[in-house]
């Protein structure tokens, strides 16, 4: 197990600290108990990938990052701010299903947080409008959510949550509702995506080989109630798609580690 | 097959760009009706044989054409009668609508209120409108406002509880995903809640639409000196049964319209509901 305070991608950048400070954290629901004693430390701008078998509290330590929900026990830090209001100002949430409104146009969905903030849909939509084309987009701005397809909308969720302007990215399986040829060029598109727009990310997913392709780090959870019990670095350079780098050696022992950790 | 490095390059996968021509289908709403009509003039024509073949009295049962001759002979009372009643559905109608919308996001937006209101509206729901009407009728007397209160009435219900409903489905993740999106209570109400609770909202609307007419009836009947209940109370005991059938006919076309109305005002405000069936 690598020492908790692993920073791979702090530095280079001129970018160094902690994004996210989680120690002895707990918390139960009635009986059960999602997570326990949880300790983690997620340095400024490194990507992190969570992985663990289904109902390990995945999607609880999401809510406890966001400030969606406060710990029983233990304390949690976004940036150096602990409070849950405070954590929520740093925190932007990119659920697994794209909820996308229905109502709104692909546009007019992408400007949610700008016109939350105050925006006027003119000035919204003069800065949102730009990105499409960069996100695969173009052309699609007036569509209806109905109107695209799986990734289109997964893109214009992923757009929708850039825009908020936060710091931290929790990324709470976004791609579990597609299928696998999709998934796997959303991938791709993901890594490139947040080499373009640096952010603290947590990617919660069940799937090793995503976290490994989009993160460069990746945290193996117990099952519930969740605890660390892996964590490995995953900065793979020199592969520039995601087909090299998921048959080059290096990943596929990755993989075998992880996939390990998790039966244990 | 592409290469993956260059799928990704040209984000939109040919799948995607598929999706430019989605097919948008718009069938012909008067082509749709077509089986519906069909059947109601085959109806007309079996009736008519029925009766002039069978020679039915006209006073127990009369034949279509009987029925419109009652319209144009008996068309100054019909018309000004279907008028009083058509106000009092309208101004009933739309104050239960106004009324009912307000009530469900107070009932929404306060925990206390919806504990404590909840229950009695269920509760108000199963008291009969022909109980209600009476009272109304003694308590106001014979002016359009009993009228028009027992139409709220009866419209009001279906509002507030679908309203209700359609505000409190709404998927607990897209609230939690809006607060991480600088979203504040208001936002979210205005900017998910509502919107998501339209089609909901339009279904109780269009419930109350068939409702109102119903309501106007019973109002007349339990105390009025015009309209078209009161047309049918009149002509009932002297067998002028054409006449009662005539103002069925008017009361039937009040009713459809109205909701052919708000089904139009539907597709007008949330387009989104209907593109959506089939896809999700």
């Amino acid at each position: 197990m690598s020492p908790a305070g692993a920073m791979t991608r702090a530095g280079g950048d001129g970018v160094s600290g902690d994004g996210i400070v989680i120690s002895g954290v707990t918390r139960s629901f009635g009986e059960v108990t999602a997570v326990r004693d949880l300790a983690l430390r997620i340095a400024l701008h490194s990507r992190v990938g969570v992985v663990g078998p289904s109902g390990c509290g995945k999607s609880t330590l999401v809510g406890l990052i966001a400030g969606l929900d406060d710990p029983d026990a233990g304390t949690i830090e976004v940036r150096g701010r602990r409070v849950a209001p405070e954590r929520l100002a740093s925190c932007a949430l990119m659920p697994q299903k794209d909820l996308l409104l229905p109502w709104r146009s692909a546009l007019d969905n992408a400007c949610l947080a700008l016109e939350n903030r105050g925006m006027s849909k003119r000035e919204a939509y003069a800065r949102v409008r730009p990105m499409f084309p960069k996100f695969g987009l173009a052309g699609f701005e007036d569509r209806r959510p109905s109107q695209l397809s799986g990734g289109m909308r997964q893109r214009v969720s992923f757009l929708r949550t850039l825009v908020a302007e936060k710091e931290v990215l929790l990324l709470d399986e976004p791609f579990g509702a597609l299928d696998s040829i999709t998934r796997a060029t959303m991938q791709q598109w993901l890594r490139e995506a947040l080499d373009r727009e640096p952010r603290t990310v947590v990617l919660i997913t069940h799937d090793v080989e995503e976290a490994l392709v989009v993160c460069d780090e990746v945290v193996v959870l117990s099952e519930r109630p969740g605890r660390v019990v892996e964590r490995l670095a995953s900065d793979l350079p020199g592969a520039s798609s995601r087909r090299e780098l998921v048959a080059s050696p290096e990943f596929v022992a990755l993989r075998g580690r992880a996939m390990a950790a998790l039966e244990c | 097959m592409l290469d993956e490095a260059q799928q990704a390059m040209a984000v939109a996968t040919p799948s995607e760009r598929a999706g430019r021509d989605f097919p948008r289908r718009r069938p012909n709403r008067l082509l749709q009706l077509g089986p519906a009509m069909l059947l109601v003039l085959l109806l007309l024509g079996a009736w008519e044989a029925v009766v002039r073949l069978g020679h039915v009295a006209t006073y127990l049962i009369p034949a279509p054409d009987a029925i419109a001759t009652e319209f144009y002979d008996g068309r100054a009372v019909l018309f000004s009668a279907a008028w009083v009643t058509l106000k009092e559905v309208l101004l009933g109608f739309f104050a239960a609508v106004a009324l009912g919308l307000g009530l469900a996001v107070l009932l929404h937006v306060s925990a206390v209120l919806r504990k404590s209101l909840y229950p009695l509206l269920i509760g108000g729901q199963n008291i009969p409108v022909v109980v209600i009407a009476p009272i109304m009728a003694i308590l106001l007397g014979f002016s359009i406002l009993p009228k028009v209160i027992v139409v709220a009435l009866t419209c009001f219900f279906s509002v507030v509880v679908n309203a209700l409903d359609g505000l409190r489905s709404v998927d607990p993740e897209l609230k939690r995903m809006m607060k991480t999106l600088h979203g504040s209570r208001w936002a979210t109400f205005r900017r998910i809640e509502f919107p998501a609770a339209l089609p909901s909202i339009f279904t109780g609307v269009r419930i109350a639409a068939t409702f109102a007419a119903v309501g106007a009836v019973f109002a007349e009947w339990s105390g009025s000196n015009n309209g078209l209940g009161f047309v049918m109370l009149q002509a009932t005991p002297q067998l002028e049964t054409a006449l009662v059938f005539a103002s069925i006919v008017l009361l039937a076309v009040m009713a459809v319209a109205l909701f052919g109305f708000v089904s139009i005002v539907e597709h007008l405000v949330i387009p989104w509901a209907f593109d959506e069936k089939g896809r999700t």
